[in-house]
């Protein structure tokens, strides 16, 4: 059993360069946090703290009821697979399986047990007098899944573990990961992982909550629904979703019927908009609306009029490009849908769903249209 | 050229053609090869001469040696050998082989282990003054080895370890030789930190790692070092010369030279016999240890 608590963590390098700027994380026992950014937001760095492999500038790292700062990666309660598996080379899948058993000085019998019992429940047996060389991926990153699991330890980490795999291995090694992660739970072992990835879908389907960092800071941390459907701010928005969310950036003309107006063009926000915004709202605004919630029309009153310019098909749904102004909006829809649109001018309004458009402070990023239900 | 497309069925003509400039490159690609392997294997000789003439020689005797300048003995004879392994000494040559081993075999496991253990700690870990420490290490690389002679003879001297083997293989035993550790940093600077950093979150401590984990790795390396220090070390004729007097501690090497000292008339056919002798471990080992020189580096645990 085991809560990971992260105070005010930071990471300054040697030459000043500071990579994390005071983060605060908790992770609840048998939750499963996923870390996720784009490339140097310093998830991976962070990950490294908590296993001990980096040291830590400042701020605390606890798991359970211990202060961890000091103790050796070994002493921490942890597992840890890495994103090149980094087996053994010269031991057996075996030997890489029970390395940490044996340097524990355990029985014989008690380490063969356990061998077999992870060998089996990662179908991983016929494997077991292999070298690492002669495994494929796949099998290279179960040996290390098992090279974690065997441990029982109280916090599983995870760094980047499927970023080598090809598409579909990924996919369903997913899945294994997070049935294991039930299984374990449901089971009453301690399963709390922090998860490093770069991969929003892995992010989005794996996660019980989600951290986004960028550069070093927590942007939101929050389910999956949330992130999806109340981001936080730009970077959140942008970050989560595909295709990546439609920005505007535009006047916001405050009132209890708000208006937004790009270029020559207004769109009326209408009052649940107008409800939900925060007073503070600034005039200088970013609207987002994601593809998935405006549709084309033609006739509708109230949207953006663009030129339709690029039409991606892609089986069950098609993506349309559409240029508004200056701005490429993008709108994904339902092939049926597109089939009976009138297209004929190749002009296009679109139609923003209004219970699902986001308005931003264009200088902080904020967003300033969250309803304050929780 | 066996996977050049042949032509559309329709242009008969072209197809020929085809055919007759298939023929023509293959021809020409033959002509090329056997020029280049005629060149290299000349060459091969030429530089590989000498060392056949020495076993040629070997087998000949002392007067053939000068009169017939073909390395085929006309009358092969086992004479060089049987007498040069006698010596002129109350000793055989034997005794002076392993009078070589007391020397090689401390001198290559000491260099082996002192050497892992330095490189370790200047590849992996952060300490003060490392930056200085491996500077003045690499800075002995630089030294020409006669300015530590006459130091190095009187410290040894007052040690008491002159007419011993200890000035010998010493100084290596303690990483002294900063060739070797230099050679295994840079091997242990490519190689990728991770098994390590697994190894630690499977709660080994340094030393551990070091033994379980980054030893295994660094065995290609370790095999460079070790032949290297062992064909130095028999080859070594300095070294012996100062600090061993007494003829009953001489390795080969001084031993070779004790043969062309002692006798007037030299007996160059055990000269050349001892010489085939002395060469032949270094030879042994050296295939033996190929192997794994060549195979070893592609041991690979991370994907790559």
């Amino acid at each position: 059993m085991a809560r990971v608590e992260i105070k005010n963590l930071e990471k300054v390098y040697g030459n000043s360069f500071k990579a994390v700027h005071g983060i605060s994380l908790d992770v609840d026992d048998g939750e499963f946090m996923v870390l996720v950014g784009p490339s140097g937001c310093a998830k991976s760095t962070t990950l490294r703290m908590i296993a001990g492999l980096e040291a830590i500038s400042s701020g605390e790292i606890r798991i359970g009821d211990r202060v961890v700062n000091r103790l050796p990666p070994g002493k921490r309660g942890i597992a840890m697979v890495f994103q090149n598996y980094a087996l053994y080379p010269h031991m057996k899948v075996r030997s890489n399986l029970n390395f940490g058993l044996r340097l524990q000085r355990r029985s014989k019998a008690e380490i063969e047990a356990a061998t077999n019992e992870v060998a089996r429940i990662l179908e991983i047996e016929p494997l077991l007098d292999r070298l690492p060389k002669e495994l494929s991926g796949g099998q290279a990153q179960r040996v290390a899944l098992g090279r974690a699991l065997i441990k029982k330890p109280d916090v599983f980490l995870f760094d980047e573990p499927l970023s080598n795999l090809d598409a579909k291995l990924r996919a369903s090694m997913r899945v294994r990961i997070t049935d294991l992660h039930k299984r374990l739970k449901a089971e009453g072992n301690s399963s709390t992982v922090v998860y490093v990835t770069h991969d929003q879908v892995e992010a989005m389907t794996m996660g019980d909550r989600i951290c986004v960092m960028k550069e070093g800071r927590i942007m939101q941390v929050a389910d999956p629904k949330t992130l999806y459907e109340r981001p936080a701010n730009l970077f959140v928005a942008g970050f989560i979703g595909m295709p990546e969310m439609n920005f505007l950036e535009g006047e916001l003309i405050a009132g209890p019927s708000p208006k937004f107006m790009v270029g020559d063009q207004c769109v009326e926000l209408g009052e649940a908009v107008g409800a939900r915004l925060r007073p503070d709202a600034p005039a200088a605004a970013t609207l987002g609306v994601r593809p998935q919630h405006v549709r084309p029309d033609t006739v509708a009153p109230n949207g953006f009029d663009g030129v339709l310019s690029t039409v991606e098909f892609l089986g069950h749904e098609v993506v349309l490009h559409v240029d508004v102004g200056p701005t490429r909006l993008v709108s994904v829809l339902p092939s049926a849908d597109y089939d009976r649109l009138d297209r004929g001018s190749g002009r296009l309004r679109l139609v923003p769903d209004l219970d699902a458009l986001h308005i931003f402070n264009r200088e902080t990023g904020e967003n300033v249209s969250l309803p304050d239900r929780h | 050229m066996s996977a050049m497309p042949s032509a559309p069925p329709v242009l008969d003509d072209d197809d020929a053609d085809m055919r007759a400039y298939v023929a023509s490159e293959k021809r020409r690609e033959r002509l090329s090869a056997m020029l280049r392997y005629t060149a290299l294997f000349a060459v091969g000789l030429i530089m590989l001469y000498p060392l056949i003439w020495l076993v040629g020689a070997s087998f000949k005797t002392n007067s053939e040696i000068f009169t017939s300048p073909g390395f085929l003995p006309a009358e092969p004879t086992l004479d060089g050998y049987v007498k040069g392994w006698q010596t002129s000494t109350p000793y055989n040559f034997g005794r002076f082989f392993w009078n070589t081993f007391l020397i090689v075999a401390p001198k290559v496991i000491g260099t082996v282990i002192s050497c892992t253990l330095v490189a370790y700690g200047f590849a992996r870990f952060d300490f003060p003054g490392k930056k200085l420490l491996f500077s003045l290490l690499i800075g002995t690389l630089l030294l020409p080895n006669v300015v530590t002679r006459i130091p190095q003879y009187i410290l040894f001297r007052d040690f008491g370890w002159l007419d011993t083997y200890l000035p010998l293989w010493v100084p290596s035993a303690f990483a002294g030789d900063a060739f070797f550790v230099f050679m295994v940093v840079q091997f242990l600077r490519a190689l990728p930190r991770d098994m390590e950093e697994a190894a630690r979150v499977d709660g080994a401590n340094s030393f551990q790692t070091l033994i379980f984990i980054v030893v295994p790795m660094l065995v290609p390396a370790l095999i460079s070092v070790a032949l290297f220090q062992f064909m130095w070390t028999m080859n070594d004729f300095l070294g012996p010369l100062i600090y061993i007097s007494s003829v009953e501690k001489f390795p080969v090497s001084l031993a070779l030279k004790l043969s062309i000292d002692t006798t007037e008339a030299f007996e160059w056919n055990r000269i050349l016999a001892m010489s085939v002798a002395t060469l032949t471990p270094a030879l042994v080992v050296f295939f033996l240890a190929q192997k794994y020189f060549i195979e070893g580096i592609s041991v690979g645990g991370v994907k790559g």
